[in-house]
């Protein structure tokens, strides 16, 4: 049976089946365990109301405990154990971590990754969004920026290394350069530290149109009554920007930023395809790519490094959903 | 807000300029990746894709010979550089000499070493005349001409038939689209109860699917690529499509979720009124109220299946039969073809094609849940 046929089949198989789950469950629950009928039914309502959300609950719930709640303390586990996966080793995979110097030059790479992607994406998504807000053509401008979107990380990569190809007659940078009188190609994913800002260009120019969008319907959002007030106080158009409107969707710019802060520590693929984590660009989730299949117990080692340096923004993600639900 | 740019025409003519020269600066790695897709690797090498759409210069050398005829004593030999040469354009300037191929303009006369002259016409038509009569293989000339323009879709016929692309593109379709539609309607249901149902514990497990949104993706491959081996799954396209199910319901159950609590209470209450259970309220009213919420939410898992590589890498078998997209140009392209830019260029514009189409007709339903994902 080809794939094809496979999967035409898992989508009938899956649409088919939650509908006779859901249809039948809830039949079940009201006819067999909890009939409205005779003297309970009154109670018998009730009872099967509590029980109800958990019905409709259950397939996702299961799904998610199975893929993401289980797997985190799964890998948890499997990091205290070596290579095998047979001898338990305690905290022996986290010390050989702090010991290697690759490890740590890719936490280095990843805190400024983390420092400088979101901060260049949502500013420039901010400074779009305000450009392109009382622009005729703004809304095709915005579409455009925001399409990058749309292509994967790999393709994206792809897309620049045509820009940074170490030959003048392929590469725009190099042509650039020996434009402005520079004296021969060089390959920028080879120069030492910089070729990191280099593979950051690449994220920001994906995320820039993830935060323009969002914080353009922000600003648009923001009661025009203030600015009117600005005016007639006599501010110009860059106080009205940064005294006005930024204060007022500092809410959204976090979120934004948050965003893709949580990005920035997931993604591989873009050093993963461009250098391959060599000439000093390794970020750890190109870094756990290198063991897994491996070395298991030192690749979940690094997941749950990546996990602990999310936590803070998930803790304060669920504050703030919490506070919005009161 | 209008009046604000009003006042200064100046202000507007900058702030025009900024967007076009950022709309630019964005466009350009991927007009250049679609340019070189149409290229001939040769040419991809030898001239840059910006200067694609402009007729290049080529010089190159030929020899002039054949019968001549005498005229007035003089032996005068024409004919046509063009002939049995393809491709070429306008001829601009030749010479006679290898230290000064292209010394002469087209159609200005020059003195032959040996005695007599030569001219040769921008068409290619050349007159040459000599006092005796040409000897050996004849003379030698050397021409520049314009080349046009060349595109070529020979990188697609390449990609698509001989290179193991095709059958790429197939699997991705195969991933992606059941991964897309299983977890809309697991999603849903859960949505609802989530939404309209009062229980004890709700505000918790909307929080815990909150913070699973942000979860790292790092942490399930090797615990569940272990679970999926245990049960029997392995690698396979059937362990792919429960993984990318599993990794898309934190999204679609927030996206849905916040959709739904927005749906005006008196219908829903109403029908409650009148009788009607939950799951008819949910099949009847709420599913297809939220259909934009359904939509985005289908968008965004088929634009993140399609691209995704970490998980096509982990869950799918790692033989060549089985790639995506993404892995055939990272892990096999790349390497064994890091220096075939036209292959590489084609491949990877057919690989976003079908993104881009999605993005440009779904646009709005992709921004209006991302607002809904993320401005609450």
């Amino acid at each position: 049976m080809g794939p094809l046929m496979q999967g035409a089949l898992t989508i009938l198989i899956g649409v088919f089946g939650c509908i006779g789950y859901f249809y039948a469950s809830n039949l079940i629950l009201d006819r067999l365990i909890f009939p409205a009928r005779n003297d309970d039914a009154g109670r018998n309502i009730n009872r099967a109301n509590a029980v109800r959300p958990w019905l409709f609950l259950f397939p996702a719930l299961f799904a998610l405990t199975l893929y993401l709640v289980y797997p985190v303390v799964g890998s948890f586990i499997r990091s205290m154990y070596d290579r095998t996966g047979d001898t338990f080793i305690g905290f022996q995979n986290y010390q050989n971590l702090a010991a290697d110097p690759e490890f740590r030059s890719a936490v280095f790479n990843n805190l400024l990754w983390v420092l400088v992607v979101p901060a260049a994406a949502t500013f420039l998504g901010l400074v779009i969004a305000q450009l392109t807000d009382r622009l005729k053509w703004g809304g095709i401008a915005k579409s455009l920026i925001f399409m990058p979107m749309a292509i994967s990380f790999v393709g994206a990569s792809l897309i620049w290394k045509f820009v940074y190809a170490n030959d003048a007659s392929i590469g725009m940078l190099n042509a650039v350069r020996l434009f402005f009188g520079a004296d021969g190609p060089i390959d920028p994913l080879q120069v030492p530290f910089w070729n990191n800002f280099f593979l950051m260009v690449i994220l920001v120019w994906i995320q820039t149109g993830f935060a323009m969008v969002i914080l353009s319907a922000a600003l648009r959002g923001i009661p025009e009554e203030t600015i009117e007030a600005a005016i007639l106080d006599g501010a110009n158009p860059f106080q009205i920007f940064f005294k006005i409107q930024v204060p007022q969707i500092m809410g959204t710019i976090l979120v934004v930023w948050t965003t893709i802060t949580i990005l920035v520590l997931k993604v591989f693929d873009i050093v993963y395809t461009m250098t391959g984590g060599n000439f000093g660009t390794q970020i750890l989730p190109s870094y756990m790519m290198e063991y897994m299949f491996r070395d298991d117990g030192r690749a979940t080692a690094v997941a749950l490094v990546i996990m602990v340096l999310v936590l803070p923004v998930m803790i304060w993600n669920i504050r703030q959903a919490r506070k919005e639900m009161r | 807000m209008e009046n604000i740019a009003g006042h200064k025409p100046a202000l507007t003519w900058v702030t025009r300029i900024c967007v076009l020269v950022l709309v630019i600066l964005w466009l350009v790695p991927t007009v250049g990746l679609f340019v070189s897709s149409f290229r001939d690797r040769d040419d991809i090498s030898a001239s840059p894709w910006w200067q694609a759409p402009f007729p290049t210069e080529q010089t190159s050398g030929a020899r002039i010979s054949g019968e001549p005829a005498l005229v007035d004593g003089v032996y005068v030999l024409t004919g046509n550089l063009k002939d049995g040469e393809e491709g070429i354009g306008k001829i601009t300037a030749f010479g006679v000499s290898r230290s000064d191929p292209t010394g002469i303009a087209a159609g200005e006369e020059t003195e032959l070493r040996g005695g007599g002259t030569l001219v040769v016409n921008a068409d290619g038509s050349y007159e040459m005349r000599t006092p005796e009569e040409p000897s050996g293989k004849g003379q030698r000339v050397y021409f520049a001409a314009e080349v046009p323009p060349e595109f070529t879709t020979d990188n697609y016929e390449r990609v698509l038939y001989s290179n193991g692309m095709a059958q790429a593109f197939i699997n991705t379709f195969t991933v992606t689209i059941p991964a897309t539609v299983i977890p809309i309607l697991i999603a849903a249901f859960a949505a609802y109860a989530l939404a309209w149902m009062q229980f004890p514990g709700r505000g918790l497990l909307i929080a815990g699917v909150v913070g699973l949104l942000v979860v790292p993706l790092q942490l399930a491959l090797v615990p569940l690529l272990r679970l999926h081996n245990d049960i029997g799954i392995g690698q396979s396209f059937v362990g792919i499509w429960l993984a990318h199910t599993g990794f898309g319901l934190p999204l679609a159950i927030y996206l849905l979720r916040n959709y739904m609590v927005g749906l005006p209470k008196d219908i829903i209450e109403g029908a409650k009124v009148d009788g009607a259970t939950d799951f008819q309220i949910f099949t009847r009213i709420v599913l297809p109220l939220s259909f934009p919420a359904l939509a985005s939410f289908a968008i965004f898992q088929f634009l993140w299946t399609w691209n995704d590589l970490l998980v096509a890498k982990v869950f799918l078998p790692s033989d060549s039969g089985s790639w995506v997209m993404t892995r055939k140009i990272a892990d096999d392209l790349l390497g064994s073809r890091g220096g075939d830019w036209g292959i590489l260029a084609t491949a990877a514009f057919v690989s976003i094609a079908v993104p881009i189409a999605v993005f440009f007709l779904m646009q709005r339903y992709l921004v209006r849940g991302l607002l809904a994902g993320s401005v609450k």
